[in-house]
């Protein structure tokens, strides 16, 4: 018997925005009813730490780097914000999505690519991320933090960041065969990484190679670019940081999907 | 006039490390019928059903689906193919009418026949009056009709379904039933997996019966019966050392025999001249089924 001829549509390529746009559609629909609580946790985690390292530091110190403590932490704490919107619901929410709710399977036996998939997956947080990583840094104004032009472009520093810390998320997720394995990955790369990110003290006084490693450190280059963007840019430094974030996303962009890839195609 | 292939397999093997979840599989699904490819779990159902979708990558064999080669254009075919997985993975925090809207995106329905995209869809499950229901708060065969009406959104040419009524009860089961005969005389083609013979029988023009990953038999549920199980089997009835004396004479006899719980079925006793007290019944696909793989289907 002859084989059913196939209809003379245009081979589909690569990275379409209609897959694109079908999983974004779905990551929001799914976020109108979840918005409330998601928003309450972004907003109310970085005033309380600004308040508890404000009062509790802000007694001891009041100024560090000439900057008010509240303009330190409160500037640093965005790509904490960043980092917790990003990196820990992707790890998460990628694995219960493929593992639990099985969402990727009915995702992929529609016309989406693995690549698309996850791209998409990864636009939708870094959108998050670009919009609550602002938060700390609107609850530092109420606290005192002056209003600059640079401002705007921290929803850009914190998407970009966003980006690269959904797809690191991702990419665990992709290459973890359990649960468990999370545990390992934020206690010995996350809680380090966040705490040599300059978000709540000066790197100065650590040891000199503390510094240099803190050179590799995506978040440090995210919490500078953005205590620069509010204070004063200071040239080609924050666009070599730029370059670093975005090449990080770049890097964890492939990983993300080759990792996946693995996961979801045998 | 022939009918033309919306998918043809020919000689696929997928294999698992050391497993062969797929052994050789030809299988040919002619456009506009229902095929139902049965078997026990873990005879290859699910694994083929995945490389039709290219979430599994076959090791060797030609695979074509409404024309197109798997899985390089698989994408494409996708276009065209709905599909109803045998777990549910609905939206469960969604309602009805926000799981189709996200399915008629992710099938690129433009915009000016979506909302009547998921009318239809939404009318095809009965769940008109459940639209804005969420997903967790519905019946087990709500969710698995709107599992098979979300798989219908895009008006697909070819719908797999992958057990569809695994694990309802029988009055839901009959429900979907319903609804998939009505698909089929659409003229949608449909490939069905099941491990249930009755639905096969019901639905199905043509059955292949899978065995370790091959395909045993083919061809339409009456002429599988009549080739391989003859007419009529014999049904004795009796406590358990009566039933493996029964056993012991049909193979004295040459003859197959099956245990179905407190009885025991002779398969094809029809003119042999085989006696014993019980009753005579019309064979069905499941003596088919035993007699080509030994094994039980259920």
């Amino acid at each position: 018997m002859a084989v059913v001829e196939r209809r003379p549509t245009p081979r589909l390529g690569r990275l379409e925005r209609p897959a694109l746009t079908g999983v974004l559609v779905r990551e929001i629909v799914n976020y109108s009813s979840y918005w409330k609580s998601s928003t309450f946790s972004s907003t109310v985690e970085p005033t309380i730490y600004l308040l508890a390292f404000g009062f509790g530091f802000g007694s001891i110190v009041s100024t560090i780097g000439g900057y008010d403590y509240v303009e330190f932490v409160g500037t640093g704490t965005v790509a904490t914000a960043v980092l917790f919107s990003s990196a820990f619901p992707a790890m998460f929410g990628t694995f219960v999505k493929y593992q639990f709710q099985r969402t990727y399977d009915a995702i992929l036996a529609a016309p989406v690519d693995t690549e698309e998939l996850v791209t998409a997956e990864a636009l939708w947080m870094a959108t998050r991320a670009g919009v609550y990583g602002c938060v700390p840094m609107l609850v530092a104004i109420v606290f005192g933090l002056d209003p600059s032009w640079g401002m705007l472009t921290v929803p850009l520093i914190a998407w970009i960041a966003g980006f690269g810390w959904a797809c690191f998320g991702i990419a665990v997720a992709g290459y973890s065969k359990s649960f468990e394995n999370f545990n390992y990955v934020v206690s010995a790369v996350l809680t380090p990484l966040f705490l040599l990110a300059g978000s709540f003290f000066p790197l100065d006084n650590f040891p000199e190679w503390a510094q240099v490693l803190a050179n590799v450190n995506p978040l440090h280059h995210c919490v500078e670019l953005v205590r620069h963007a509010v204070f004063g840019f200071e040239g080609w430094e924050d666009l070599a940081r730029v370059g670093a974030i975005a090449v990080f996303g770049l890097v964890l962009w492939r990983i993300a999907i080759r990792g996946m890839t693995q996961k979801l195609i045998d | 006039m022939e009918r033309e292939l919306a998918i043809r397999l020919r000689g696929v093997v997928k294999r698992y490390g050391e497993i062969t979840a797929v052994d050789g599989l030809d299988l040919d699904v002619p456009a506009g019928t229902c095929v139902g490819l049965l078997g026990p779990n873990g005879a290859g159902k699910s694994t083929t059903m995945r490389m039709l979708t290219a979430q599994s990558i076959a090791d060797e064999g030609e695979l074509q689906l409404l024309g197109y080669t798997l899985p390089d254009e698989s994408k494409q075919a996708r276009t065209e193919l709905g599909v109803a997985p045998q777990l549910d993975n609905l939206d469960t925090t969604l309602t009805v009418e926000q799981n189709l809207l996200v399915f008629a995106h992710l099938y690129r329905i433009g915009r000016s026949e979506r909302r009547d995209a998921i009318e239809r869809a939404i009318a095809m499950a009965k769940l008109d009056d459940r639209r804005d229901t969420r997903v967790d708060k519905l019946s087990g065969g709500m969710r698995r009709r709107l599992l098979i009406a979300r798989a219908l959104v895009h008006r697909p040419r070819l719908v797999l379904l992958d057990e569809p009524t695994v694990g309802l009860d029988p009055q839901v089961r009959q429900e979907l039933w319903a609804l998939i005969d009505a698909l089929r005389s659409e003229g949608t083609t449909i490939l069905m997996s099941t491990h249930y013979i009755e639905e096969a029988e019901r639905l199905c023009d043509t059955v292949l019966i899978m065995s370790h990953g091959t395909a045993v038999a083919a061809g339409p549920p009456a002429q599988l019966v009549r080739e391989h199980a003859g007419a009529e089997a014999l049904e004795v009835y009796g406590p358990p050392a009566r039933l493996a004396e029964v056993e012991a004479e049909a193979q004295a006899a040459g003859l197959r025999t099956r245990r179905t719980g407190t009885s025991v079925s002779v398969l094809a006793v029809d003119g042999n001249g085989f006696h014993l007290d019980g009753e005579r019944r019309p064979a069905n696909l499941e003596d088919v089924f035993v007699l080509l793989t030994g094994e039980e289907i259920g």
